[in-house]
């Protein structure tokens, strides 16, 4: 299985989340993760998915992806050349015995603390997901008691954007 | 743009803008051209959600209609009673899918179908996933129930768009009525250029009683809608250097060629290349079968001679076909030493199930024509490739191993004899339309098919009780036309009340029920891989059974000629009678043997080569390779 980021541009209709979702379902395609939300051009949504595929099967995701009506515009994103980010929020056991030990680990990775209580420390960290998995991988020990994550965000190193172009083809 | 790699580079090609060349009965590809029908000039206007419905039809040069009125949908029907265009008061709503399937088939315009909401919108369901197989330009009309109530588990209340995400090109659910102008022309856009397909319109029952403002023609806005008409020139040139190269070269052509429009060019592609043809299930008719270089229908239920040209072709011209499992048996067995040539007009086809040496992406209504040219100026350059050897093999197989059938040993009327006998009496200006089972492969073998949209059936959704409604809308689509339902005892079970459609609304179809008394494909498996245990595939209709029910009364209840048949000596006169009588439609219980196989058959999950001419009868095969 071969990781792929794909930045799709889709208009922001109703139901075109439920489409993209739906899609991946009836074709048994595996969506790793996805994250939605508006872009710079009014009516246009971004997503990016995050997809485990074997194979020339990336292909057969991106040619269905595109017959979505909804869905302007397919880029695949590799990490070379672009930048990706996951943001965790990560509630970690820390009484005053353990607690400068957890914030210095937060330190470590640029990470912040963002609420305090007598027992516990939610942290907030933003990072490539390898990073991610490195920080969750040290505040293990500490008792991870919760986690909240989001889908992967993406975008194109350089200055140029990938809806001027999808937006004067139309 | 990012620097990030393009996903695919076939795929951001069929999202750049076509040449706008129109498809088939269809408009051109952008701007507010791409409204179907006359454009007329309609300047703003007061109405209904409901009126702009109508008119918003009529404007897209609608002449039919199949429907069934419920709540959610009556304030459409309403003004629907003062309009020109023709409605059809069906009995279920499946048989106004149907219909409207049969009515696009024959005519290539869009089919339209309307329905309530919740269990008459459901009713849709078989009909839509039908045309979504088949790639049938139909669009779906359903009521909703109140903007403000949906989601509320509301009387008649379906999720319709929902549940038909995964079966139709594109849905939308209108709650303002002031969107149904463009919704209307965007549906008939989107259903009939492309690939054509199912596209539902679920309004709201407030957005059809709401006030609006009607003007046309609207603009239609789809940016993510771009098809592409004309192939790669690269892509071709590489196309005609391989068919120039090419020893044993196959034309493999489906029903995309049929949606196209695109016979005459194929004709001309055919006769250039001088390369076997095989025509697929949904393309019967779209090449002549009685063209000497027609080489038969392929797959599970194909002649040797198409089966084994594919098999030991070098090269695959494939024309809008999809590497059906059907028709490619066990894939990684199929067509072992071809390179292929795919041409579709989705690029989601090509590489799916067998990866393309050349892949074209485009209508072939454009790309033969291109190819031809290009192949003429290869063949001019290098000389036109000698085939001979190649046509020496498949006609020997063609001679050796014709279609045909042994007479059922019980004595009883063979119901291929049927068949072929309706085909030779009707000619090839009639109009087949198949259920799913072993009647559909016998309609497919024996009636002789000499142009496009003569033969219709379910091909991919395998939907059993397609052949009497979509026989009527192909009536409807073809007043002057002899139109035959060609259908099983199981299959005609399952929709005959559309007969009182038929008989009331003067739509005189013809319809052969090939009576074996049981789900005579089922049977056949059972026959064949389950040691002749029939669990529950009998369905006494036929010989020494109770014949329950009696097709001749029932015909003759719903206002139709009933007649029966069971010897083969009655059959000619039979058939003339019926081809006699046009003023009422006529069912036929064509009674025959149970014991009837499908032949040639490839057994599910082994490998074309095992093609069986009959029970465990595998051709010998001359050792070409």
């Amino acid at each position: 299985m071969t990781r792929h980021t794909l930045s799709v541009l889709v208009e922001d209709k109703p139901g075109v989340l439920t489409r993209v979702a739906s899609l991946f379902a009836r074709r048994a395609f595996n969506i790793n993760s996805l994250a939605v939300g508006p872009t710079e051009v009014p009516g246009i949504s971004r997503m990016t998915v995050v997809v485990d595929a074997e194979g020339d099967l990336i292909e057969q995701v991106t040619k269905q992806l595109n017959k979505l009506i909804n869905v302007i515009k397919i880029v695949e994103l590799v990490s070379e050349n672009s930048v990706q980010r996951d943001h965790i929020l990560v509630k970690v056991r820390a009484d005053a015995a353990t607690r400068l030990q957890v914030t210095q680990a937060a330190d470590l990775f640029r990470a912040s603390v963002v609420d305090v209580s007598t027992d516990s420390l939610t942290i907030e960290a933003t990072g490539h997901p390898e990073k991610l998995t490195a920080l969750l991988n040290v505040l293990e020990p500490f008792g991870v008691r919760e986690i909240v994550q989001s889908g992967t965000l993406a975008i194109g190193r350089g200055s140029r954007s990938m809806s001027d172009r999808a937006l004067r083809a139309s | 743009m990012s620097k990030g790699s393009p996903a695919s580079p076939s795929l951001l090609a069929a999202k750049s803008p076509g040449h706008a060349s129109p498809a088939a009965g269809s408009a051109a590809a952008t701007g507010a051209t791409a409204v179907v029908g006359p454009n007329n000039v309609v300047a703003p206007i007061q109405m209904t959600g409901s009126e702009a419905i109508v008119r918003s039809l009529e404007e897209l040069g609608v002449k039919d209609i199949f429907g069934l009125p419920g709540g959610a949908i009556l304030p459409t029907y309403d003004p629907l009673m003062a309009s020109s265009m023709n409605h059809i008061l069906v009995r279920h709503e499946q048989g106004a899918g149907h219909a409207a399937q049969g009515y696009a088939q024959v005519t290539g315009l869009v089919g339209v179908c309307i329905a309530t909401s919740g269990p008459g919108a459901t009713n849709l369901v078989t009909p839509i996933m039908d045309a979504h197989m088949d790639s049938v330009p139909l669009v779906a009309i359903t009521g909703q129930v109140s903007s403000g109530v949906i989601g509320t588990d509301a009387f008649q209340e379906a999720d319709i768009v929902g549940i038909t995400m995964p079966i139709t090109k594109h849905s939308f659910l209108v709650t303002d009525p002031n969107d149904i102008p463009h919704v209307m022309a965007e549906a008939f856009y989107l259903a009939s250029t492309g690939r054509p397909g199912p596209v539902l319109v679920d309004v709201a029952k407030d957005a059809q009683q709401g006030q609006m403002t009607f003007s046309w023609p609207p603009v239609i806005d789809l940016p993510g809608y771009r098809p592409v008409f004309r192939g790669h020139s690269k892509q071709l040139r590489e196309a005609a250097r391989l068919i120039a190269e090419a020893k044993k070269p196959v034309l493999y052509v489906g029903g995309g060629v049929s949606k196209a429009h695109a016979s005459k060019e194929l004709m001309a592609l055919a006769e250039l290349t001088g390369a076997p043809v095989t025509t697929t299930l949904m393309a019967r008719g779209v090449f002549p079968d009685s063209h000497p270089q027609h080489v038969g229908m392929p797959g599970m239920h194909g002649s040797v001679s198409a089966v084994t040209a594919l098999q030991q072709a070098d090269l695959l011209i494939t024309l809008g076909a999809r590497f059906d499992d059907r028709v490619t048996g066990v894939l990684s067995t199929f067509a072992p030493n071809a390179k292929v040539i795919h041409a579709d007009i989705d690029p989601a086809e090509i590489s799916k199930n067998r990866i393309a040496d050349v892949p074209i992406v485009g209508s072939v209504k454009e790309i033969i024509p291109d190819l031809t040219a290009a192949v003429k100026a290869e063949f001019e350059a290098k000389g036109t490739p000698d085939l001979g050897d190649w046509w020496a093999f498949l006609n020997n197989l063609k001679e050796t191993y014709p279609l045909g059938w042994t007479e059922p040993e019980d004595g009883l009327m063979s119901p291929q004899r049927v068949i072929s006998r309706i085909g030779a009496l009707t000619g090839p200006e009639g109009v087949y339309v198949a259920g799913v089972g072993q009647h559909q492969m016998w309609a497919a073998q024996f009636v002789k098919y000499e142009r496009p949209h003569a033969w219709l059936n379910s091909g991919g959704a395998g939907t059993m009780g397609y052949s009497v409604p979509a026989a009527m809308g192909a009536k409807v689509g073809n007043p002057d036309r002899v139109v035959w339902a060609i259908d099983g005892d199981g299959c005609f079970q399952m929709t005959n009340q559309e007969l009182a459609t038929c008989a009331l609304n003067n739509i005189p179809i013809k319809v052969a029920i090939i009576n074996n008394s049981s789900l005579g494909m089922v049977r056949q498996w059972q026959t064949l891989f389950y040691e002749g245990r029939y669990s529950n595939t009998d369905l006494n209709t036929g010989h020494d059974t109770v014949r329950i029910p009696d097709f001749v009364k029932m015909a003759d209840a719903y206002g139709c000629v009933g007649l029966r048949c069971e010897r083969a000596e009655d059959l000619d006169a039979t058939i003339e009678a019926a081809l006699a009588i046009n003023d009422r439609p006529v069912v036929i219980d064509f009674v025959v043997s149970p014991d009837s196989m499908v032949w040639p058959m490839v057994p599910a999950g082994v490998s074309n080569d095992q093609i069986q001419v009959a029970r465990n009868m595998t051709p010998v095969w001359d050792e070409e390779d």
